[in-house]
Formats: C-alpha cells, sequence, structure tokens
C-alpha cells in the first residue's frame, strides 16, 4: 500500500475481453491506437465461449431470400419495436461483413454442400440465417479473435478486476482496480475507456451465467455518471438444465429446437401450439406434419415453403409458456418441461449438436439421441444496459464507449437468438474506432486524480481490516434469491416495491462486509466489489420494472398484462444522483418512414 | 446423503503446503467443483479456485483430482467410492500461485510464438469454398477448450525432462489446426522442428487420455505434424533433391 501502484497508460483501454471487447481491441489497434485489454479471467475464457447455436447474418446461404432488410425486421418484431432502430440496421447491415471477417481471420464455420459457410434456422428469424460450428460458435468466434489480438501484440492484463474509472469534468481519464493473482492495486490512464464487461446472471438464483457476469460494467458507468436503459428486459432464455442441482440453469442451447426439438409437458402435449401470437401465428406451422417437413428439409439444408415450428417462436413467448406449464401442474419431476430431439437418427443429433450431447451424459446422465431433455427458464441476458451512440458506441460520459452485452438499445424488450455474437461484433468494431477516434483527438496524456486513486485504494484495503461486518457469500444469496422471487419472469407492482425494500437493506450491509485471509487470489474478497456492482443495478433492475406500466417481450407484468401503445416510443432511463438511482423515461424519436415501412412489414417471408 | 471428506491442498509459494479436511454434505449429481463452491461458502471463503463456465466449455476449472488431472466441472462425486477420503490438488506442472490456482502465464507466451494464420493475400473471402469433410479434421482442433490438462499430464513438461523448449500437446494440437488450415500458406514445419521441439515427445498419448473434448491428440495432431517434420528435415530423398536442387529448406 506504501509503494504507488503499477501503471500501465494506453490510448484506449478495453475492459472485458469476450467476443465484443476482442473485436472492439482490434479495430482500436489497426487504426493506430495503443490498447490495453483489461479481462477478470484468463483470456479466451469470457461468456462468449459459452454461445454455442451461432451467429446471425443474413448472408443467405441456404435460403436466398434472406437479406439484411428481412433480419432488420425480424429484430425488431422479437424487440416489440423497443429497438434502437439505427442499431438494429447498422447490425443487419454490417453482420454479415462482421462474418466473413472472421473466415479471413482463421475461423472454421460449418459448411453448405457447395462449400459455403452454413446457416440454421433459429428463433424468431424468417430464414435459416445463423453462421455456425456445431454448437460451439462461442468457443470458435472468441478464439479467432483472441488469436488475432494476439497476433497484432494488444497487451493484455489477465485477471485484473476494475474497481474504479476516474473522471475529471472532461470525462474519463482512466480505471483503477487489482489484479487477482495477488491483490495488488494497478491503475490505467487512458484517453479512452471501452466498456464490454457483459451482463448482469449473477443478481439470479438460476442463471446460465458465470460468476463473471456481475454487472461491473453497467454499474462503473452508472458511478461515472453515464444513463442506463431498457434495465428492466432480462431475457429468461426458456431452456436451461433443471437437474441435477449444481448444474440448474445451464442453457441448453435454442440450436436444439433450431435442429427440430419438440417441447412437451407431463401429459406429453406439445403445449407450445397454445401460445402462438396471434399475430404471428401465419408464421408458424399448422400441424405436426407442416412442422416436421420444415424440420426434415432444414436436417438437409434444402429451401422449404414449410413454415417452422412452434418451438421457434421468440424467447420471451416460450420462457413464459413453460413458467406457465410448470405453474399449472403440467411440469416434469424436477419442475422443468420436456424437450425432445430423439426421434431424429441419433448420428445426426451427435454431429449438429455434440456439446450438448456431451453436457447431458456426463452432467445429467441423459443420452439425448434416446430421450428428452428436462428444461425450464433460466436467466441468461440483460437486453438493456449503457445508453450509447450507434454509429460509435460512446455514452453519455466523454471518452466513455460500451459495446456488446453491456450495452442497451440493440435489441429493444426481447433478443433473437444468434443476434447476441452478431452484436458483439459489428458494435465491438464501431464502437472500437469510436474510441481510437476520440483518443486521436486528444493531445495530452490523461491526468488521473491521486484523491480519487486513494479513495479506490482504501476501499480494497477495508474489507480486509474490518470485524465484524456481515459475509459476502450470504448477503450475494440474500439479493439472488429477492430477484428470483420478486423480479423474475412475471412481476406486480407489490413484489417489485418489495424487492427494492430488501434491496435497500442489503445495499446497507452491503456496505460492511469483512472477508478473511488476504489479496491473493481471495474470491471472498474479489466478491465484495462484485457483490457492490449488483446491489446498484438489481436496483435499477426493480426499479425500471416497476416503471414500465405495461408489458412488452422479456417483461411482464400481471398488474399490467397489455402491450401499451403509449410505451412502444420510451425507455425507461437510469442515471446515478450522489447516492440514489433517479429512474425517468425518455421518448425515443420517431422511426424513419423507409425504416418504419419495413419494420412493420407483415407476414414471414 | 451422505458426507464426504475433501482433502484440499491449501498453501502458496510464501506458506507450506497443507491438505486442509473438510465434510461436505453431497446432492445428487454432485461434481468437484460443486463441492469446492460449498467450502468456499460454508467453511473458507478465501479458498482459491478458477473457474468460469462450469459446463466443460471454457477450461478454466482444472485440477488434480485423487492425482488425475480433471476439470473440476464436469467430475461427478458418484464415480468415487464415497468412504475413501477424496484429494484435490493444482496442476503440477505449473508454479503455485495458491490453494488450487496455478500461473499458467507460461502457456500464453508458447502461444504466442507460433507464426499466426496466413491467408493467401488475393483470394476475397467470399469465394473461398471448402467441403465439410476437408475441414472435419481442423475443427477437431480446434475444439480445445484451453484447459492445459494434456500440458499438466506430459511427463516432458511435467518433470521438465528437457533443457530445450517444448511446446506441449496443446500447442502442437494449435499449430495443427493452422498448418492443416484448408487456406493457410505459411510454413510453421521449422517453428516445430526447433522452437516447438516436436521431436521431444514421445508419443506416450496420456495427453489423449486426459483431453476433456477427446481430442486424439497424439494420433490426429502430433503424429501427423511430426511426419510433416521427418519429411522435410529427414527424408533422405527430399534431402538428396534438396541438395541437387540447392533450394535449402524451401523446397
Amino acid at each position: 500500500m506504501i509503494s504507488a501502484p503499477d501503471r500501465h497508460p494506453h490510448d484506449v483501454l478495453v475492459i472485458g475481453a469476450g467476443g465484443a471487447g476482442l473485436r472492439a481491441a482490434i479495430e482500436a489497434a489497426a487504426l493506430g491506437a495503443s490498447v490495453g485489454l483489461v479481462c477478470k479471467s484468463l483470456l479466451g475464457k469470457a461468456h462468449t465461449v459459452m454461445a454455442e447455436g451461432g451467429v446471425a447474418a443474413a448472408l443467405g446461404h441456404v435460403d436466398d431470400r434472406d437479406s439484411w432488410q428481412t433480419h432488420f425486421r425480424d429484430t425488431m418484431v422479437g424487440g416489440k419495436m423497443l429497438n434502437n432502430v439505427r442499431m438494429a440496421q447498422l447490425h443487419a447491415l454490417e453482420a454479415p461483413a462482421r462474418v466473413r471477417e472472421l473466415e479471413a481471420w482463421g475461423a472454421v464455420f460449418d459448411r453448405t454442400r457447395d462449400g459455403r459457410i452454413l446457416q440454421r434456422p433459429f428463433g424468431g428469424h424468417s430464414h435459416p440465417r445463423l453462421a455456425h460450428v456445431g454448437d460451439r460458435t462461442g468457443l470458435e468466434m472468441i478464439r479467432t479473435l483472441q488469436d488475432r489480438a494476439v497476433a497484432m501484440g494488444i497487451a493484455v492484463y489477465m485477471e485484473h478486476t476494475i474497481t474504479h474509472l476516474t473522471t475529471n469534468p472532461g470525462g474519463v481519464t482512466g480505471a483503477f482496480g487489482y489484479r487477482r493473482l495477488d491483490g495488488d492495486p494497478v491503475v490505467f490512464p487512458a484517453k479512452a475507456i471501452l466498456l464490454a464487461t457483459g451482463g448482469i446472471g449473477k443478481a439470479y438464483e438460476v442463471t446460465s451465467n458465470s460468476w463473471e457476469y456481475s454487472a461491473d460494467g453497467q454499474a462503473l458507468a452508472l458511478r461515472a455518471g453515464a444513463e442506463l436503459i431498457d434495465m428492466e428486459f432480462v431475457q429468461f432464455h426458456p431452456t436451461g438444465m433443471v437437474w441435477p442441482p449444481g448444474v440448474r440453469g445451464l442453457l441448453v442451447t435454442e440450436a436444439v429446437r433450431g435442429e427440430g426439438g419438440i417441447l412437451r409437458n407431463s401429459d406429453g402435449e406439445r403445449f407450445m401450439w397454445k401460445y402462438l401470437p396471434e399475430d404471428r401465428r401465419h408464421e408458424y406451422a399448422a400441424t405436426d406434419e407442416e412442422a416436421r417437413t420444415w424440420v426434415e428439409a432444414s436436417s438437409d439444408s434444402r429451401q422449404t415453403d414449410a413454415r417452422r415450428p412452434p418451438e421457434l417462436s421468440t424467447r420471451d413467448n416460450v420462457s413464459r409458456a413453460i413458467y406457465t406449464e410448470v405453474r399449472e401442474g403440467r411440469g416434469s419431476a424436477h419442475g422443468g418441461v420436456f424437450l425432445d430431439i430423439s426421434y431424429l437418427p441419433a448420428d445426426h443429433v451427435r454431429r449438429k449438436l455434440p456439446s450438448m450431447y456431451e453436457q447431458f451424459k456426463e452432467l445429467a446422465g441423459v443420452d439425448i439421441t434416446a430421450g428428452p431433455m428436462e428444461v425450464g427458464p433460466t436467466t441468461h441476458y440483460a437486453m438493456g444496459g449503457i445508453r450509447v451512440d450507434a454509429e460509435t458506441g460512446s455514452t453519455t460520459v466523454p471518452g466513455l464507449f460500451a459495446a456488446g452485452e453491456v450495452a442497451g438499445g440493440m435489441h429493444g424488450a426481447n433478443r433473437l437468438g444468434g443476434n447476441s455474437l452478431s452484436d458483439l461484433l459489428v458494435f465491438g468494431q464501431r464502437a472500437g474506432a469510436g474510441a481510437a477516434a476520440r483518443a486521436a483527438s486528444i493531445a495530452d496524456d490523461p491526468y488521473m486524480n491521486p484523491v480519487q486513486i486513494r479513495a479506490a485504494e482504501q476501499e480494497l484495503e477495508a474489507p480486509l481490516v474490518r470485524t465484524g461486518g456481515t459475509d459476502p457469500y450470504r448477503l450475494r444469496e440474500q439479493l439472488q434469491a429477492t430477484m428470483q422471487s420478486l423480479v423474475g419472469i412475471f412481476r406486480t407492482a407489490s413484489d417489485l416495491k418489495d424487492a427494492i425494500a430488501r434491496i435497500g437493506d442489503i445495499r446497507h450491509l452491503a456496505a460492511d462486509l469483512c472477508v478473511p485471509g488476504g489479496r491473493a487470489f481471495n474470491p471472498g474478497w474479489n466478491l465484495v466489489f462484485e457483490l457492490r456492482n449488483l446491489v446498484d443495478i438489481s436496483d435499477a433492475i426493480a426499479r425500471s420494472a416497476l416503471v414500465r406500466e405495461e408489458s412488452r417481450g422479456a417483461h411482464s407484468r400481471i398488474d399490467f398484462p397489455a402491450t401499451e401503445k403509449a410505451w412502444v416510443d420510451r425507455n425507461v432511463v437510469v442515471r446515478r444522483d450522489g447516492e440514489t438511482l433517479v429512474v425517468g423515461t425518455s421518448p425515443i424519436p420517431p422511426m424513419p418512414r423507409d425504416l418504419r415501412k419495413l419494420a412493420e412489414a407483415g407476414g414471414g417471408a | 446423503m451422505a458426507n464426504l471428506l475433501m482433502r484440499i491442498f491449501r498453501g502458496s509459494p510464501k506458506e507450506p503446503g497443507t491438505f486442509a479436511e473438510f465434510e461436505v454434505p453431497v446432492e445428487e449429481g454432485m461434481v468437484v467443483l460443486d463441492a469446492l463452491h460449498w467450502i468456499q461458502a460454508h467453511a473458507a471463503p478465501d479458498l482459491a479456485v478458477r473457474w468460469n463456465c462450469k459446463a466443460a466449455k471454457c477450461g478454466s476449472c482444472s485440477a488434480e483430482v485423487n492425482g488425475r488431472p480433471s476439470l473440476t466441472c464436469k467430475t461427478r462425486l458418484s464415480d468415487f467410492d464415497p468412504d475413501e477420503p477424496m484429494t484435490v490438488e493444482p496442476m503440477r506442472a505449473f508454479p503455485l500461485v495458491r490453494d488450487l490456482v496455478t500461473d499458467v502465464s507460461w502457456n500464453y507466451e508458447i502461444n504466442r510464438s507460433i507464426p499466426p494464420f496466413q491467408p493467401p493475400p488475393d483470394t476475397p473471402v467470399e469465394d473461398w469454398r471448402w467441403q465439410q469433410e476437408d475441414i472435419e479434421r481442423v475443427q477437431e482442433y480446434r475444439k480445445c477448450i484451453e484447459c492445459f490438462l494434456c500440458q499438466d499430464v506430459c511427463h516432458v513438461l511435467r518433470n521438465h525432462e528437457v533443457e530445450r523448449p517444448f511446446m506441449g500437446p496443446r500447442f502442437l494440437v494449435r499449430a495443427a489446426g493452422l498448418e492443416m488450415h484448408p487456406i493457410d500458406t505459411a510454413d510453421r514445419t521449422g517453428y516445430l522442428k526447433d522452437d516447438g521441439g516436436i521431436g521431444f515427445c514421445n508419443i506416450t498419448k496420456c495427453c489423449t487420455e486426459v483431453c476433456p473434448e477427446h481430442i486424439k491428440i497424439t494420433d490426429n495432431a502430433i503424429i501427423p505434424l511430426k511426419e510433416r517434420v521427418a519429411d522435410r528435415y529427414y527424408d533422405p530423398i527430399q534431402m538428396f533433391w534438396r541438395k541437387i536442387r540447392g533450394a535449402g529448406d524451401s523446397s
């Protein structure tokens, strides 16, 4: 504590080394910026590695009727028209180039019969659109980007946690954190900082997310003065594992349904027929036979006029359906429903879904080629996040940028599967360029205020020297139980008010945490700083959910079940004023006419 | 259900290592990593464990369970005798950081030294056509999740048998993925022979046995690379051909 912390100055500091952070770092470095890339884990272990199904891009390799316009429309329909329309447009336009670029950097996607990148169908997408590698697409993507970043000589700071951003009236000046291996403080003076820290899943008990997803970027941005939008929209993925207890919440890829997986309840009923929204029913098969015809064509990568099976409805809808089936007593023994792909040839299933086959065999003792899986909803993704400019990823704080899951707007009220990996690439690239341009425009070296650094250092030390405080593991359990039971798939005003009160109590206790041991790789001590972020963001989610008095996409209010026209052009916005969160709404500018026409175009293709 | 007695290595370079004993309540389907998390939450909040996805997809949680290099997230307690204590130790091939965490940065240094992917400069991406059967082998190499269990079990690395560098099975797999990529144009045989030390592998296949992704490391990656190096440097006909053409290594 006596000696000054290590200093690593850079033009652009990227925090988070998943798909968005890596893509951003590559872009900024290619534009000549000195780039530092900080990650909480080892390089290549970020959450992108767990993405399974594929990356959405209208390449039109399997169905040449696909186009950016259709991808844009599907994204807007899936997001219930709340998406930042410019982001949705840029995303649909640029995703194909970003995917092809990965191939030029060494990625090896599965192939069509004529040797091009193969694409698979997914929920809410009108055509087979997801470029993939079996069901380990995220691994392919992160490894490709990682290799590229390493070959470019980008400085990587592995196993570092950032706890503070320093600012002056002109914007951000740097970041402060610690090295996990020895706990020593580190400072990163930077002309531009890009947050790519992912999501918030650890606020909930049942989640597909790893320990890293503790809302760090959202909380850092709030504290630096940035705005968050759409925080009420938390995606509960319909299919997580429900058994055994240790893997509860672990993701079962949507590719299982993309490849033809059928959902049934304990009565053997294919229940999704009952839950298709009336205004979209025409996009889905009318009978088991039509769905089967579609699956056969799709297994064969053939174009077909048959419409897609009802299981490929959007995620918000399938999650509500499963939750309702279980609540009404038609669930499986372990509180889920059944997902069955075993009617297809075993070889085909193993080839298309190798890691699902392994996952169920190794962790649950279930052979998915012989019988159904048990699945239920799991907290998966934050649609909301830091408010950014579509073109450059800049936030409302000068010099602070954000890309990927930590940023809000792109996915509106509900994200389509496969649109996350493409989001990382498209907006990683754009924010990387934005941050590099900002850094190039600043002549002076950034000055990090020593008072801010000193305060940050003292905060690191406090939980180690305090006696008689609260245990962070217990407190996290309390927070997760609160969010799971009161801010879940179905919400009411009284539950949300209750949650806000409980989070307030947890916030008091979180200021007084105490942990044994030292600084070197001490997970209890590390948790203190993550918990603080989770408390802030849980509060933001619950308060945003209370403000939005309607149901839209992933946000379902039992007390306001209708989707209201009055809410389609408003974002719920959260910012911080001292120690309190201020929640309000801000209007969304009207959609340009040509895009509105596209977004509202009827019918499937 | 019954309790399991676990003996967990605890220590750091600064303090002598000991085995701490914990009685862990066992639930159905529980894996070793669940037990370690239970210990963190109930008995030793500062127990150092590296992990991420808990789904055998990221390769972070490698350790030695009863002496066998394993991913703790996919090693089920029910596969062991509940009456015998279970021992969990850090990977031995790498320097200790604390408890079950080791310093694996050496692997990242080796990785950085491998000549990177090099596509042909003149082909636009839109024109690349590869058949699925032509890329299946490369996709096998690219399944690697970098758990470094193969590096841990490899006796050349584990016992530090050689003074000269040996890149280890993980990076031979990576090199194979680059060498056999359908459009890569770089030549890594010289690198593999000299910097990579491929000759030190004496194909005992221990790496293949511990691979959680079931990559046939020795048969499908290392042996084909050894053949490439042998063809280049030790094939008498090729050596003769090079001599008369005077083309040196680049024939």
